[in-house]
């Protein structure tokens, strides 16, 4: 057994002749948290939805755990845990029913299934809500709830898709702290968000795609270092100036090889090659601008562009 | 980017192409969903599911039957019951998989989340139709009790009209998720229920005796399955049966059969995307 988990080749999904997904190689390895960032409609839940066998491959290869996903969707799904974007956890059935009737799909045993089931749900943080009705539970809570179903059977490998889309950010911290935990325990991660912090914080590598192919790949410290630098400035541009003039007005103190990149009213300073030569530059009072590290979303704006996606 | 590993071969084993389903035990995990919600409702469901045949036999059979007197040689009251039976199974069949199902494959997302399991699309289709056809039986057997109540089922054959309500209870279950796979909302269900049921309900044999239609007429009520249902229905309650039975019952077998493989490709066809 390789110690690659997940591995695509070519990928590719039309729909009639929509591409959703354009062609896309990537590899997972073991004990990895991989992440799919994008805007929407970039191929990321499509790309999930083929993973876990939703949605059948146009063309190309995807294997899962050494095995073809299409040709063994039963071994695979029996092996990988799926949480899904909607929420579909069933409303007719309390939580602890839940997780019971999805390990009857799994064909796992009552007994083992209710000790399973148990151990999730504390670490979980909602051993107490065992028997409460779906609807009960606050958003943070079914979410949580979504992953305890998709490790009931014990998952090599999780799919996550947008885990912490719409949680408040306290139930996103803690969902954060339970995947870092899950990963120590040697579960492998796969997960697709449009927050970058999420991305920074948790993928060990990831990918940015967007119009269904894959823009670059790399570990988040890596990737802003290659396209964002170290350091940005952003410069809020007055009533009427133009970039040009702004730039100007900063005379010589901008350095060879520092990116400019002006959105609406605002003018972006990215320092070249992770210098930090951008902090001394001296900006007039008066003017608003703001001096920060380059984080995920520099890359992403910079690769993806600026305009809305909707 | 990666070189491919090797040649890269185009996706021809769809999963919609698979003539025979791809079923196994784990249907019966679908059934047991849907089986554990409906116990959390049963008192609920068995009060409608006793109250209404008992209300029928109640106003058409006596009531109406006052004025009718005999059909064919049997109290009016005597000659509606088997076919109430079968009705009976039909509509609540008919209600699980169309308003049901399509409630859990669209607004609850119950299939979605089950296509997440080792579970194939097949196996949901499979539970769910005999989950309807279970149904059906609770529906049937509570006419059947109803039935008992009055003396209408004295004799032991009237045992074997159980299964024969769990049979017409998968049949139109198999019907049903055909209609559910082609409905885009729930209003699509009034057209089936106005125009496929409700005349399958008036036309079958339940109410009249069909040698009163002409033979056109006669040949129509052929092609509809409950009327085959009903005839093996009264079979069994007056001790007729003959080899019409034996046909009639093959009748319901092979088109459940036919119907259960057309469900399972209309399903395929609507989520296999």
């Amino acid at each position: 057994m390789s110690d690659i988990v997940l591995s695509a080749s070519d990928l590719t999904k039309r729909y009639g002749s929509f591409t959703a997904v354009d062609g896309i190689s990537f590899e997972v390895r073991e004990g990895e948290c991989f992440g799919f960032l994008g805007p929407n409609g970039a191929g990321k839940t499509t790309t999930m939805r083929m993973i876990t066998n939703h949605v059948p491959v146009t063309e190309g290869s995807l294997t899962v755990l050494g095995m073809e996903v299409m040709a063994n969707a039963r071994e695979v799904k029996s092996r990988i845990g799926v949480v899904p974007q909607d929420n579909n956890l069933d409303t007719d059935l309390r939580v602890l029913e839940n997780l019971l009737v999805y390990s009857r799909y799994h064909a796992i045993d009552r007994k083992a299934a209710l000790e399973r089931a148990g151990e999730l749900l504390a670490f979980f943080q909602l051993a107490e809500h065992a028997q409460s009705p779906i609807d009960r539970l606050s958003g943070g809570m079914q979410r949580r709830l979504l992953i305890v179903r998709g490790l009931i059977n014990e998952p090599e490998l999780l799919i996550l898709d947008e885990p912490t889309t719409g949680l408040d950010p306290q139930a996103r911290h803690v969902i954060w702290q339970k995947l870092r935990a899950l990963k120590s325990q040697g579960v492998t991660l796969v997960l697709t968000t449009h927050y970058m912090e999420e991305a920074e914080r948790l993928c060990d590598r990831l990918v940015i795609l967007d119009h269904g192919r894959i823009l670059v790949e790399g570990s988040p410290k890596d990737l802003i270092e290659k396209h964002a630098g170290s350091d940005v400035v952003e410069i809020r541009l007055e009533e009427g100036e133009s970039a040009g003039d702004c730039l100007k007005a900063l005379g010589g103190q901008v350095p060879d090889g520092t990116v400019a990149e002006c959105s609406a009213d605002t003018l972006y300073l990215y320092a070249p090659d992770g210098g930090k030569i951008l902090e001394q530059i001296r900006i007039e009072s008066g003017r608003t601008f703001l001096r920060r590290r380059a984080t995920l979303e520099d890359v992403f704006l910079r690769l993806t562009g600026r305009e809305l996606r909707e | 980017m990666r070189e491919p590993a090797g040649p890269i071969q185009p996706v021809t084993a769809r999963a919609t192409s698979r003539v025979i389903p791809d079923i196994t035990r784990r249907a019966f995990a679908v059934w047991f969903r849907d089986a554990k919600v409906w116990a959390t409702f049963y008192k609920a469901s068995l009060i409608g599911d006793l109250g209404e045949p008992l209300l029928y036999l109640v106003a058409m059979g006596w009531g109406l039957g006052k004025l009718v007197g005999t059909v064919d040689g049997v109290p009016f009251i005597e000659f509606l019951a088997p076919g109430l039976v079968c009705s009976t199974a039909m509509y609540a069949a008919t209600f699980e998989c169309t308003f049901g199902a399509f409630t859990r494959m669209t607004r609850q997302k119950t299939y979605d989340a089950r296509l997440a399991t080792p579970l194939s699309l097949d196996e949901i289709v499979a539970g769910e139709v005999l989950w309807g056809g279970t149904k059906g039986f609770f529906s049937g057997s509570a006419m059947i009790l109803v039935m008992a109540l009055f003396g209408f089922a004295g004799s032991p054959l009237a045992l074997l009209a159980l299964p024969l309500a769990f049979l017409i209870g998968l049949l139109f279950a198999c019907l049903s998720m055909i209609v559910t796979a082609k409905a885009p909302s729930y209003d699509f269900f009034s057209y089936y229920f106005t125009l496929g049921i409700a005349p399958m309900f008036l036309f079958s044999g339940v109410f009249f005796p069909l040698h009163t239609l002409p033979q056109w007429g006669r040949t129509l009520a052929w092609f509809l399955p409950l009327t085959h249902g009903v005839n093996v229905s009264r079979a069994i309650f007056t001790g007729t049966v003959d080899l019409g039975t034996a046909a009639d019952l093959a009748w319901l077998l092979i088109f459940s059969a036919g119907a259960f493989l057309v469900s399972v490709r209309a399903i395929r066809k609507r989520l296999v995307m």
